[in-house]
């Protein structure tokens, strides 16, 4: 728990999912204007999820997450500025512009990596988790994963593996209800992708993952329970994907049914808004908050527009300890 | 100096290590039964937290490895036969291979991936593979072959102290054979230094592991014939020792790679291409590869033990590198 009282913690929650939402618009039309390369997928409409489940974490607790990978760090508390200049391909963003917008991850905020391979987080998070039980820290690991990635191997070796070793790991399946342009139903056996908790015998939790409280309590629980010695949980937030699977793409892959307009009336920061103000907090503080995080955002991005690109060099550092030689003749047209 | 095998080499080498730093730990199927006799004692000694037997989960526990070397540990993981990688290719290839890369350095892997060649004894196709080429075509992985005790000791226990991820491959055939081990406790090899086997001045022999034992073999009958072979064992195979290779090939102008892989895309391939982009005006004749050919091993042995690399296959590369015939029978 971070050493802020319930007040602040609840103003914190806001917070970080107007940073989320902020930067994935502000992200989106960069992207539209050229300005961003590659894919870029974005985490609007998840933001209670991803909050929710990294307040319920400490500073040092790890985590793991996905090619949709913006709104983890920043659930997490990471700064804008290097995430931005990463998308941009910069220098000066997290991953020096090797990563891109499938992999904003800031190992300094406990990130072990935003993993493009579908599933692929889950041994990681397994092998977090021991890790900090062989050194006897009393941290967890927590995997964000989607509802197509419950169907990958690799979710279940690492669920298995942290279930038979008691591990220290909170497995939070994000579903929002589609696995690219394959609704869940189509892609997911049974009727919850936390059912799959009970042949692991691990607890499998549902949570309404508009509900940015809901979810903390959901995975403050589950961390109790990891740090506890007593294993792993399951938790599935139900969720949903505002944006296409990658934006600007031309056409919408996503099949939106009649559902569409429920989600959106449920969106996860308004009915927080709501939810605080109807406790007594200012819509006028809540505000102030929309502008600060506003100007965040712009000076996220006049530092990444400022920032160089990497030296050619950038390219071969990182393969090893050691940067590795670059070859004459690529040199030579480089 | 005491004479040891291969096999007690790996076990000297883990103890050795799981002794000066306590980071290190040991996890894979089955280990504390202790199969193969490299990790006797090992529970007793280093406790269960500390030498982990895994649910039969290859992507599992090798990602679980590398998640664990992320917060700070020294994993060792023993894959038993390399043939069981492959269903570890998704973590090995997508997470320990690139973290340190897509994250711009901000992740450290040290860890070690064990397994065995476990070939030419009637093991059939599933389980007789020698994939280190295919993961020498993956940047990011250090690979170690060694051909003997010394440098399997010396190897390993470089691989262990290496900050990052290294693939140790072990050739079975090697398993009982004895040699000289120093018993200094830091006595390290480094990655990334090929060692002249024997020296030579006709025909250059660069092997691959087990392939070295057989060239040395050959190498001697050779020289009954008037045929002198130098042997090059490049030990390390990422990052793969090209001056020692490229040397020797423009002492003796002559090149022939033995590797107990498949001939497409080999040690064997990569060090060929080498010496004929970096070494061709020294070449005398053209480079030779000796391997196993593009088929599936078969389970009965007297299909599968002509398809590796022998004696008799260097040998005949060798007279035809020189122009020497081959030696006619005597008549009795």
């Amino acid at each position: 728990m971070t050493a802020i009282g319930d007040n602040d913690r609840r103003i914190e929650k806001y917070r970080r999912m107007q940073r989320i939402r902020q930067f994935e618009t502000r992200a989106e039309t960069i992207h539209a204007a050229g300005e961003i390369p590659g894919a870029l997928h974005t985490y609007a409409g998840m933001e209670a999820s991803g909050v929710g489940a990294c307040m319920a974490l400490r500073d040092d607790d790890y985590m793991v997450g996905t090619h949709r990978s913006h709104g983890h760090p920043i659930a997490k508390g990471a700064k804008l500025r290097s995430l931005m200049a990463e998308l941009l391909g910069k220098v000066t963003g997290i991953c020096k512009g090797k990563g891109g917008s499938m992999h904003l991850s800031d190992f300094s905020m406990g990130s072990l990596g935003e993993t493009s391979i579908v599933g692929s987080g889950g041994p990681v998070t397994a092998g977090a988790a021991l890790g900090a039980k062989l050194q006897g820290l009393d941290r967890v690991a927590l995997c964000f994963f989607g509802d197509g990635a419950s169907s990958e191997g690799a979710i279940h070796e690492g669920m298995n593996l942290a279930a038979v070793w008691k591990l220290p790991a909170i497995f939070v399946c994000e579903n929002n209800r589609f696995g690219m342009s394959t609704p869940t139903a189509a892609g997911v056996a049974g009727a919850h992708v936390a059912d799959r908790a009970h042949g692991y015998g691990i607890p499998g939790i549902i949570v309404d993952g508009q509900d940015v409280d809901a979810v903390e309590a959901a995975v403050r629980e589950a961390v109790d329970r990891a740090r506890a010695g007593k294993g792993p949980t399951l938790i599935e937030t139900k969720t949903y994907r505002y944006a296409d699977h990658a934006v600007n793409m031309g056409r919408d892959l996503t099949p939106r049914g009649p559902e569409h307009d429920e989600w959106l009336a449920r969106d996860p920061i308004v009915l927080y808004r709501a939810r605080l103000v109807e406790d007594g907090v200012s819509g006028a503080d809540l505000d102030a908050i929309d502008v600060q995080v506003a100007e965040e955002v712009a000076d996220a991005l006049n530092f990444a527009r400022e920032s160089a690109y990497p030296a050619f060099e950038e390219a071969f550092d990182h393969v090893f300890v050691d940067r590795l030689p670059i070859p004459d003749d690529v040199r030579a047209h480089a | 100096m005491a004479k040891i095998t291969y096999l007690e080499a790996i076990y000297q080498a883990q103890a050795e290590e799981m002794e000066r730093d306590s980071k290190v730990f040991i996890m894979g199927e089955d280990i504390r039964c202790n199969v193969f006799g490299t990790t006797t004692g090992f529970v007793e000694r280093f406790g269960e937290e500390r030498v982990r037997d895994t649910p039969i989960s290859e992507n599992g526990f090798i990602g679980a490895a590398g998640g664990a070397a992320m917060v700070g540990m020294r994993p060792i993981v023993d894959a038993t036969i390399s043939s069981f990688l492959f269903p570890a290719m998704d973590q090995i290839c997508s997470i320990i291979a690139k973290s340190r890369y897509i994250y711009g350095g901000q992740a450290q892997l040290p860890l070690v991936i064990r397994s065995c060649l476990f070939y030419g004894n009637s093991n059939a196709a599933q389980h007789s593979d020698r994939p280190y080429s295919m993961f020498m075509n993956m940047p990011g992985l250090k690979i170690i072959a060694p051909s003997n005790a010394h440098d399997m000791k010396g190897l390993l226990k470089a691989a262990i102290r290496d900050n990052d991820p290294v693939m140790s491959f072990e050739d079975s055939t090697c398993w009982m054979v004895k040699s000289e081990v120093p018993d200094d406790l830091d006595f390290v090899i480094p990655l990334g230094k090929g060692e002249v086997k024997r020296e030579g001045t006709d025909v250059t022999v660069v092997a691959i592991a087990g392939a070295v034992n057989i060239a040395l073999k050959a190498a001697e009958k050779l020289k009954a014939e008037g045929i002198s072979v130098e042997v090059v064992d490049p030990r390390t195979l990422v990052p793969l020792d090209r001056d020692i290779i490229l040397r020797s090939v423009r002492k003796t102008g002559r090149a022939i790679c033995v590797d107990p892989a498949h001939k497409t895309c080999s040690a064997a391939s990569e060090i060929a291409a080498t010496i004929a982009e970096e070494a061709f005006e020294a070449l005398r004749a053209p480079v030779v590869r000796v391997t196993t050919p593009d088929t599936h091993l078969p389970f009965s042995p007297h299909i599968e033990k002509p398809l590796y690399p022998s004696i008799e296959r260097i040998m005949d590369a060798a007279r035809r590198l020189v122009g020497a015939p081959a030696p006619q029978p005597q008549p009795a």
